[in-house]
C-alpha cells in the first residue's frame, strides 16, 4: 500500500490567520470565544461565539473576486495558499493531471444563504446577485482551490456535519493510497456565524451562553466557531522525489455509523471508529500518545466519549492526554478536524500538547487527562483526532511521526 | 391566563409528543416515563414557548434546569403559568 505523507499546512481560525500563530495560541491557551458581532445579534439567545477577528478579505482578493467567493471558501483559499507555499509544491503540467482537492464543509455558503433569503424575504427584493448559486454551493471551495492551483485530478466535497474535514482528509488518505492521484489537498472550512446559522443551532437547546468547557463538570454546552485549515498530503513517493520535507505521516482512517439517534451521540459507533482507525493505522491503542477529542463540551458527547475512549485504550487511557481544543477554537462545525487536526501536527512536531481550557472541576464520570488549562510538553509520536457527526457518522484520523 | 386553560394546552402538547391520549396524562407523570427522550423535551419546549408566546430558560447540557423545574407534568405547568404571568404584568 502506497505511503501518504503530510508536507504542508494552512489555516485560517479564530486562534490565529496561519499555522504559527495557531500554534501560538494553543500553545498558551489563548481562549478565542467572544461576543458575537453578526446582524440582528439582539435577537439571538446564544452571543457568544469564536470569531475570526482582523481579517480583511480585500488584503487576499480583488473585489472581482470577492463577488464569487463566500467567506467559507476564502477561509479554504488562504489556508491552501499557506500550505502549498509551506510544501513548496511546484506542479508541472503533466503532474497536475494526477494533483486534486478533497473539503469538507457542513453548512457550505450560509452567510450567503442568510444574505439573500434576507433580502428577498425580509427586504422584499425580487433579484439576488448572479452569483448566488456558485458562492453557496457546497463544492465551491473544492472548486476554488482547483482553479487556483490548477488541480485537475479527483475533486470532491464532503458533507457530513461536524466529522466533514475528518471524512474529508480521510477519502484524500484513500484516493492517493489507490493511485488516483499523487498529491492532494484536503480539509474543511465552515463560515456560519450568522443570525441564521446561530438561530438554527439554538433551537437545539444544547449551545452554551457563555464559553466552552469541554470535560469539566460545569460545561454548559458547545459555542460555534468559524475557520478552517487545508494540508498537502502526498504519496511517500511524490514527496521523497521531490525532496519535500515531510511533517509526518497519515497513518491510518476509521470511519462508523451509530445508526442509533439523528443527535443523541453513541458510544459504540464512535468505539468502531476509533479501533478501525487504529486497525488500518496498524497500531495498537498502546502507542497512541494524544488524544484530539471531539469534546464538544455537551452534557451527553463529553461523557460518551470518554466512556468510548476507555473501551478502545483499557488501561492505556490513565496515561494517556486527552483534550479538546474546541476550548479554544470553537466548534468549528464542518471544518474544525482539519483545525484540530493542527494540535496533533502541533504535538508531533514541537512537542506540545495543547491544553483543554476553561476547565473548572473534573466530572466523576469523566476519568480523563485532559490536559487542564495549560499546554504540556511531551514527545508525541502518534495522534488520534476524533470527529463524532450528527447523524451518527464518525471519522478518526491517525497521524504518526514520520520515520 | 387561567391555570386550567394552560393546564390544557400544556398537557395536549405532550400529549402530542408522546402520542397518547391528553387524558392518560396526569399532573404527576414525568415526561420521561412517557417514553419522551431528550429531542422530544426540547420539542415539547419549544411548541410550549409558541404556544404561550414566552421563553423557557433551557440548556439541554445542565440536567438539573435550575431555571425551570421539569420534574413532572404539573411542575411544567406551574412553570409556564409563572412565565406567562410574568409575561402579562
Amino acid at each position: 500500500m502506497r505511503r501518504v505523507v503530510l508536507t504542508g499546512a494552512g489555516t485560517l481560525n479564530p486562534l490565529g490567520h496561519d499555522t504559527a500563530q495557531s500554534f501560538a495560541a494553543l500553545k498558551r491557551g489563548h481562549c478565542a470565544i467572544g461576543p458575537l458581532t453578526c446582524r440582528d445579534v439582539d435577537r439571538l439567545s446564544i452571543r457568544v461565539g469564536a470569531e475570526i477577528t482582523g481579517y480583511d478579505p480585500q488584503a487576499h482578493f480583488t473585489r472581482a473576486q470577492l463577488t464569487g467567493l463566500d467567506r467559507f471558501s476564502q477561509i479554504a483559499l488562504i489556508a491552501a495558499r499557506e500550505a502549498v507555499a509551506q510544501a513548496g509544491l511546484v506542479l508541472s503540467d503533466a503532474a497536475r493531471l494526477r494533483a486534486g482537492v478533497i473539503l469538507g464543509t457542513a453548512g457550505g455558503g450560509n452567510l450567503t444563504v442568510d444574505d439573500n433569503y434576507r433580502n428577498v424575504y425580509e427586504e422584499g427584493k425580487n433579484r439576488v446577485h448572479p452569483l448566488v448559486v456558485p458562492r453557496l454551493m457546497h463544492n465551491a471551495a473544492t472548486a476554488h482551490l482547483s482553479m487556483e492551483f490548477g488541480l485537475k485530478g479527483p475533486g470532491l466535497t464532503v458533507s457530513t456535519a461536524c466529522a466533514s474535514a475528518n471524512h474529508a482528509m480521510g477519502q484524500a488518505l484513500q484516493v492517493l493510497r489507490a493511485g488516483q492521484a499523487d498529491v492532494m489537498l484536503t480539509g474543511g472550512s465552515e463560515a456560519m456565524l450568522c443570525f441564521g446559522g446561530i438561530k438554527a443551532w439554538e433551537g437545539l437547546r444544547v449551545m452554551s451562553r457563555d464559553t466552552c468547557r469541554p470535560f469539566s463538570r460545569d460545561r454548559s454546552g458547545m459555542v460555534q466557531g468559524e475557520g478552517g485549515a487545508v494540508f498537502v498530503f502526498e504519496t511517500l513517493e511524490h514527496a521523497t522525489a521531490r525532496g519535500a520535507e515531510i511533517l509526518a505521516e497519515v497513518a491510518g482512517f476509521g470511519m462508523s455509523s451509530d445508526a442509533g439517534d439523528i443527535v443523541m451521540p453513541d458510544r459504540d459507533g464512535p468505539v468502531r471508529a476509533m479501533q478501525a482507525a487504529l486497525a488500518d493505522a496498524g497500531l495498537a491503542p498502546e502507542a497512541v500518545d494524544y488524544v484530539n477529542a471531539h469534546g464538544t463540551g455537551t452534557a451527553a458527547n463529553d461523557r460518551i466519549e470518554a466512556q468510548a475512549l476507555r473501551i478502545v485504550m483499557g488501561d492505556h487511557l490513565d496515561r494517556l492526554p486527552v483534550s479538546s481544543t474546541k476550548s479554544m477554537h470553537g466548534h468549528l462545525i464542518g471544518g474544525t478536524s482539519a483545525v484540530e487536526l493542527l494540535a496533533g501536527l502541533m504535538a508531533i512536531r514541537e512537542g506540545v500538547i495543547a491544553p483543554t481550557m476553561n476547565f473548572s472541576e473534573p466530572d466523576p464520570e469523566i476519568v480523563l487527562d485532559v490536559v487542564p488549562n495549560e499546554a504540556r510538553a511531551g514527545k508525541v509520536d502518534v495522534v488520534m483526532s476524533n470527529a463524532f457527526a450528527f447523524g451518527g457518522l464518525n471519522a478518526v484520523l491517525m497521524l504518526k511521526r514520520f520515520t | 391566563m387561567e391555570r386550567k386553560l394552560i393546564e390544557e394546552r400544556v398537557i395536549a402538547i405532550i400529549a402530542e409528543q408522546a402520542m397518547i391520549e391528553p387524558a392518560e396524562i396526569t399532573l404527576t407523570c414525568r415526561l420521561a416515563d412517557l417514553g419522551i427522550d431528550s429531542l422530544g423535551l426540547v420539542e415539547c419546549i419549544f411548541s410550549i414557548e409558541e404556544a404561550f408566546n414566552i421563553a423557557v430558560p433551557f440548556n439541554a447540557n445542565t440536567p438539573e434546569q435550575p431555571g425551570f423545574d421539569l420534574s413532572s407534568v404539573g411542575a411544567i405547568i406551574s412553570e409556564v403559568e409563572k412565565l406567562v404571568a410574568r409575561q402579562a404584568a
